[in-house]
């Protein structure tokens, strides 16, 4: 069976729509941020793939995918800071809740 | 002469002023009041060493051959804007100024003494000595100028220390209102000041007052045969400057301002508004003295100025009933009194026979000098009946003469000072400016001559009105009594310097020249002017001795003018017409309605489209994360679908 990009990009498509679906409708706050990481994994995962079958022999992509996971790590760990921050100040992770933060 | 000394005159004021303005929270009041004293007290005996040595030393630069030198102690650049517009400060040393630094000096500390007393347990007392001392420190400034730059500098300082101390109780509105009409009045002259220097400094090309008195026949030169309105250039420039010592000096039609500035604190009245601020008009006159010589029409303009606003302030004078008002009104008559006497002035040398021509300037700057000391008195010995009675009005007082014996008989040699009756000091300047207005013009000595016997019976009048009449009832409840020792001292310094004044050899030390000149009295002018203050004042005491029907008669008998009198010739219900009516009214108002129905409704109108439009969207703004993100989404969707579109 021959691999074309196609399956590749497929599943990353189906991953991002999953991300951003979670991402709308959880209301819990990790579950949003698992939905994000989910959308961070499928730009990845695109990275890894156009670098494999555009311009074969070269790393820029797979770098490139290597910086966005330290990245989001250190991204989630900040979102993880601010989420227990709001659980201790409000005693909750809704993010409804959150909305007090307009005024 | 070193630098030293006057560098000191003028840095120990501000000094001070700095000193009690920052620090004068953290201080006592009677720390901040003893500092105060004392740094006046300093300044006043150097000022006394100063002139004393210039007047006294026979040093042969400041007296060469029997001619008094102006001299410039020093003269630093201050600010150069352009090779010949260079702004300088500094010390110019010649009679007039050396008078000007004993009389400063001496009231302010006087008042610097007497507020002691007086001003105790007021608000802000080390802020009230603060301006003090601000109003020294540009008082002397001005009068050492060198150039007339300068002089406008401190001319302004003068007048917005007037302004602070006016307001010192900024808690009245009436205060409030009286020092920023004082304010608006003089700087409306003092715009005219500006005006006049700069037309004549355009021609002239110098700031300096000895490179323009020294030779004033080339300011007549150098200005030309340039006229404008049918009056020559250099004319203009005089008047304009003249005027604003009308500003300051409160000659009629700008003298409205003095008798609201009584608001402030009476020691103020007695430095600022008898003594020192409102002779700068006259001093300014002095100044320019030979400048204004050359011009004959600005001379008569200063001499009708003066004999109108003298008669004026006079009648005005006898039908005043806050004691201060009837001061204020006197100052303003002594005033213009000694600008009918500098500009009955000339210079050169006799003309009519033995007469001495400049004869005016000696005794307008005697009477300066005399005015000054008796005048003080009377608004220091008013301040201590308001003290004891707690109100302006004579109709408060009446009969004091056995409770407060001190301020009855100092109050009494000032009215006899001014009243023109020897051997007090006034008596032998008002008789040296007599002889000069006869000199010049027998007019004008004759209405002059009038004048003075008005003085001598609206001061009488005021003097038995507070002390004889009728004893007020309320003595009873509130026995008055003579003021403390701070401020008796002054009263009884003041008192005795108005005895012996007089008999200063005034004509050796200061005349327009320098050549010294010998005082002699005038037998026929001398014996008319004590008649006439006799016979005033023998009205007076029949008047006013003790309660009686005889004024409320006289009063009956012209009901007309006494009423406009006592409305001072409603000349403060004109400004108000003039001023609401018309510019306000007529102007201002067609002006303030363009700002605010067009200008403003511009802005107004964008203001509210986009409030509106806020509004209408400010719901999106639900701070709701995941309806953020959705709309992010859809929106990044939609411009994907437009770039795709565009590109197929």
């Amino acid at each position: 069976m021959d691999l074309n990009i196609l399956w590749y990009l497929v599943p990353s498509v189906i991953m991002f729509c999953a991300g951003v679906y979670g991402f709308v409708t959880r209301k819990n706050m990790i579950a949003m941020l698992i939905s994000l990481e989910l959308m961070l994994n499928s730009a990845d995962l695109n990275f890894v793939v156009f670098n494999r079958f555009l311009f074969p022999g070269q790393m820029e992509g797979m770098v490139f995918s290597l910086f966005a996971i330290a990245i989001a790590a250190a991204e989630t760990a900040i979102a993880i800071a601010i989420i227990i921050n709001i659980y201790r100040a409000i005693g909750s992770t809704d993010i409804v809740e959150t909305n007090k933060m307009k005024h | 002469m070193g630098t030293t000394l006057p560098i000191l005159i003028l840095a120990l004021p501000f000094f001070m002023f700095l000193l009690l303005g920052i620090g004068g929270v953290k201080m006592s009041k009677k720390v901040a009041g003893i500092l105060g004293i004392l740094g006046m007290g300093t300044t006043m005996t150097l000022a006394y060493i100063v002139a004393f040595t210039y007047f006294f030393s026979g040093d042969p630069a400041f007296i060469l051959d029997g001619v008094r030198q102006q001299l410039s102690v020093f003269d630093v650049t201050w600010l150069a804007f352009t090779e010949k517009l260079v702004v300088k400060i500094g010390f110019l040393l010649d009679p007039i100024s050396a008078m000007m630094l004993v009389v400063i000096t001496t009231i302010s500390f006087m008042v610097h003494l007497y507020s002691w007393g007086y001003m105790e347990g007021e608000r802000g007392f080390q802020r009230y000595y603060a301006y003090l001392s601000l109003f020294s420190f540009s008082m002397l400034g001005l009068v050492v100028a060198t150039n007339i730059f300068q002089m406008y500098i401190f001319w302004e300082l003068v007048g917005v220390s007037s302004f602070l101390l006016i307001g010192f109780f900024y808690r009245l509105p009436s205060a409030v209102s009286a020092s920023k009409k004082a304010f608006i009045v003089t700087r409306f002259a003092d715009l005219g000041f500006l005006l006049g220097i700069l037309t004549l400094t355009y021609f002239t090309d110098t700031f300096n007052f000895i490179d323009m008195t020294s030779n004033p026949m080339k300011v007549l030169a150098e200005t030309g045969g340039a006229t404008f309105m049918g009056a020559s250039v250099l004319t203009w420039a005089m008047v304009l400057i003249f005027t604003g010592g009308m500003g300051k000096s409160a000659m009629l039609p700008l003298h409205i301002w003095l008798p609201d500035a009584m608001e402030g604190p009476t020691p103020v009245s007695a430095l600022i508004h008898a003594a020192t601020m409102v002779v700068a008009g006259v001093y300014l006159v002095a100044r320019m003295f030979p400048v204004y010589c050359v011009v004959e029409a600005s001379m008569t303009f200063i001499t009708v100025v003066g004999a109108i606003t003298a008669f004026y302030a006079a009648v005005v004078a006898c039908t005043q009933i806050d004691i201060k008002r009837v001061l204020a009104f006197s100052t303003i008559s002594q005033i213009a009194f000694m600008m009918v006497s500098l500009g009955v002035a000339r210079d050169g040398m006799p003309i009519h026979g033995e007469h001495y021509t400049g004869l005016g300037y000696m005794a307008g700057m005697f009477h300066l000098f005399t005015h000054a000391m008796f005048k003080a008195l009377l608004f220091l010995g008013a301040g201590a009946l308001i003290h004891a009675v707690h109100s302006n009005d004579y109709t408060k007082m009446g009969g004091l003469r056995k409770y407060m014996p001190i301020t009855h008989w100092t109050f009494l040699i000032g009215c006899l000072a001014i009243a023109g009756i020897p051997p007090f000091s006034g008596f032998f300047s008002k008789d040296e400016m007599l002889a000069a207005m006869f000199n010049n013009n027998w007019i004008w000595g004759a209405w002059m001559t009038m004048v003075a016997g008005l003085t001598a019976f609206y001061m009488f009048r005021l003097y038995y009105l507070i002390f004889w009449w009728e004893e007020n009832p309320e003595y009873e409840h509130h026995k008055p009594h003579d003021a403390p020792w701070q401020m008796s001292v002054p009263l009884i310094f003041l008192a005795a310097v108005s005895c012996v004044a007089g008999f200063i050899p005034f004509g050796e030390l200061v005349t327009w020249n320098g050549v010294s000149y010998h005082i002699h009295l005038e037998a026929p002018v001398a014996c008319t002017s004590i008649i006439v203050a006799l016979l005033a004042i023998a009205l007076a005491t029949k008047m006013y001795i003790k309660k009686n029907p005889l004024p409320e008669k006289f009063r009956n008998a012209v009901p007309g003018l006494w009423t406009a009198a006592h409305h001072r010739f409603y000349w403060d219900e004109i400004y108000l017409f003039i001023t609401h009516k018309i510019i306000f009214g007529l102007i201002c108002k067609p002006i303030a309605w363009f700002d605010r129905h067009v200008i403003d409704a511009t802005m107004d109108g964008f203001a509210k489209v986009s409030q509106k439009v806020s509004f209408a969207i400010r719901g999106m703004q639900s701070g709701n994360v995941q309806a953020y993100v959705l709309w992010y989404f859809f929106g990044a969707v939609a411009l994907a679908l437009i770039t795709w579109i565009c590109l197929l």
